[in-house]
Formats: C-alpha cells, structure tokens, sequence
C-alpha cells in the first residue's frame, strides 16, 4: 500500500490564512478529506491543490460553501465533458486523415 | 497607445457611487476568475481588465485623475497649466482594450503611463493566483513500458518532461508553476498533464498485468514442443506442455508491466492458448486423421 504525505490542518490555516471552520465546512460538504491521527486534523498532500483553489472562491471571491459545492460539481462535469471532446476531436482527426489517405 | 474605458470595462456609468462599482466587479470577477475557468484564456485576460478597472475606480485619488485626464491623457499637463477639465461624453465601440498591451503583472500600457509602475495604485493590492492549465498527452503502450523523456508544448512555451515507466491511463501529474501567470504578483497557476495510452493491438493492460492469446498450432499443443513469445520487454522461449488444451491460461510472473516508479518491479504477463485448427489439408493428412479418429473411438 502507497504512503500518502500528510499535511497538518492547522499549519495549512496558519500558511494560508483561513479559518480552520471553513476547512471543517468543507470536510462536513465531503468536499475534502481530513485524517485525524491523536484527535489531530490532517489534511492529505494530494488534496492540497484542491483545498488552496476552494480557499480562493471563499475569501477572493466570497463564495459561500454551499455555492462551493455547487461549483465544484459543476468543474468537474466541465472536466469530465472537457476530456471527452478532446478525445472525441482526436478521433476524428484519425478519421480525417484516413480519408483524406 | 489606446485609452481604456474603465467604466465601459465594468459595465457602469461614469457617475457610478463606490458602491455600484465594487457590486459591478465583484459580480464579473466571479464570471471570469482563472479558477472558475479553466483552460480559458480569453477569461484570464478579461480577469486582468477587470481587476485594473478596478484597481482605478475603487480609489478616489486614481479615480479623480483617471476622469480628469483619462481621454486626454497625453495631454495631461498642458490641460492642468490651461485649466480646462475633460469634457464631453465618451462614445467608443467595440472592446475598451482593444490595441493595448497587458504586461506581465497584469496591467495595461495605458494604465502604466497614467499611473506609473509603483506610484498611483491604492494599498489593497489583491493578489490573485495564475489559471490552472491543463494538457493530455496521448502514448501508446510501448511508450508507457519505459522511462523516458517527452517534450510538449504548452501555451506556446516548450516543456520537458521524464515520464516514468508504468504511468497509467487516465493518471494526472502536476507541474507546480507551470501554468498561467499570477495577477499583480500573484503566484503562478500549475500544469496539470493527463495522460491517455491508446489500447495495443496484442495486449490488453489490466493495472500492472498484461493478458494476450496467443495462437499454437495443433501439432504443437498435442505433442508439446517450444515457441518464441514476443513480449513488451522482448522474446522469451516458452515450453508447451503435451496435451495443451484451448483457452489454457498460464502465467510468466514478472513479465508484465513495470510498477510505476518502483524501479525493477513489474506485473505479471498472463497467456492464454488458442489452438489453430489446420485448413487446406491435402488427401494424404485427411487420410491420416480420420485413422486417428478411427483409433480414438
């Protein structure tokens, strides 16, 4: 089984300038994922992208966390429909090239 | 150098109150934000306009000399010396930012030369973070069996990249501060590369194992023998039991696909036998098949 850095929830407020509540909102949302280790919060390396793109729609952009959940959702069908074309244009570029022969 | 019309920027008429202004911005920064947009880099440019009107209007000092000057800006000091105050209503068509340069901290040539580099800009410097980027690379199964170099080109900008072997199908990796610039000094966006390994004619990848048929010939699988296998990582001889029966499935431990970045591990290649029954037999083998039936029953 692969380790996975972890990145203590509080260190990551301090850094980043955000209230561990909202972290805690989002973890509620089943947003992001929060390991506790000795009633400590952890917060996974590879979810730390994700967690500093959420942090700015809260505090650059005043999005609530219910808003962030709706959005979310929304990016990744946008991502999801976004690989799809890309895969889609590819073949058919295959197929365009096989005709023209 | 073209005037920029901050106020057609936001959307809001040039006696627009602090209020009206802060409502108009907000309400567009949230359309065009990087984060909200990805891949978009007509936003991303549009998010820097923004954000520079902004930067204008929201401030009373900057505001006041912007609507002073801003038409006739060129002519800023001789209008101070004459005393005449900007006049007449503006009229422009088209995009307010047509024919100016965004620089790299997101600013336009017009608002440099109005407002200089340091002097002129409020102290809420708000600093927003570059867009993300996403890219796929498209390989195929050969590609992924070794480690190697790849070069792809982004944005117009050349990136190299070492791939490891044992990458995955759909597997994302991310290059921290690849990705757009960061407004008004803001961190960098990163790169985020998916990768899509097309299917292999003779293999099919199940994680780190691989799985092919292979065809024996009857002879050979009733009598046993040896045949030369291709495999991804080369040929290896293979020993064919007596009485190899169809669909047989066996198992080369080691053989498979190598464990991403677990140097030296790899899968297993799994085989699976298909007998080829003969065809275009002449008089002489179909005389000896039916005696062979004939003993067999």
């Amino acid at each position: 089984m692969e380790k996975e850095e972890l990145m203590d929830a509080q260190e990551f407020c301090r850094h980043y300038q955000v209230e561990y509540s909202f972290i805690a909102a989002l973890h509620e949302s089943g947003l992001i994922e929060i390991t506790t280790v000795e009633e400590k919060g952890f917060i996974p390396e590879s979810q730390v992208p994700e967690l500093e793109k959420l942090s700015r729609l809260h505090y650059d952009l005043h999005i609530n966390v219910e808003g962030i959940e709706a959005i979310s959702h929304l990016l990744q069908k946008n991502k999801g429909l976004q690989s799809r074309l890309a895969q889609l244009e590819e073949r058919l570029r295959i197929y365009e090239s096989w005709v023209r022969g | 150098m073209a005037f920029v019309d901050y106020y057609r920027v936001l959307g809001v008429s040039k006696n627009a109150t602090t209020e009206e202004i802060k409502k108009a911005y907000r309400k567009l920064a949230r359309q065009y934000h990087p984060d909200l947009n990805p891949n978009d880099k007509s936003a991303h440019t549009k998010f820097q306009q923004i954000n520079e009107a902004n930067e204008v209007l929201s401030d009373a000092e900057n505001r006041k000399k912007y609507d002073q000057y801003g038409k006739d800006w060129q002519h800023a000091e001789q209008f101070e010396k004459a005393g005449k105050a900007s006049a007449g209503s503006r009229e422009w068509q088209g995009d307010p930012f047509a024919g100016t340069h965004m620089n790299e901290e997101g600013f336009s040539d017009f608002f440099e030369s109005l407002f200089g580099r340091a002097g002129g800009r409020s102290g809420k410097n708000v600093k927003f973070r570059g867009e993300d980027y996403n890219a796929e690379l498209h390989m195929n199964l050969e590609d992924a069996y070794t480690t190697h170099q790849q070069t792809l080109t982004v944005n117009g900008k050349n990136i190299r990249i070492t791939i490891p072997a044992g990458v995955e199908n759909g597997q994302i990796i991310r290059l921290k501060g690849h990705g757009g610039p960061g407004v008004n000094g803001g961190h960098n966006g990163d790169l985020y590369i998916s990768f899509a390994i097309a299917d292999h004619p003779r293999f099919k990848r199940m994680g780190d194992d691989l799985y092919m048929t292979v065809e024996l010939d009857l002879y050979t699988a009733v009598l046993g023998g040896e045949i030369v296998l291709d495999t991804m990582g080369g040929k290896i001889k293979l020993k064919i039991q007596p009485e190899t029966q169809n669909g047989l499935k066996t198992r080369l431990k080691g053989k498979g696909f190598p464990v991403y970045k677990k140097e030296g591990e790899a899968g297993d290649l799994f085989v699976t036998y298909s007998i080829k029954i003969p065809t275009q037999l002449n008089e002489k083998q179909k005389e000896l098949f039916r005696e062979l039936a004939k003993l067999s029953s």
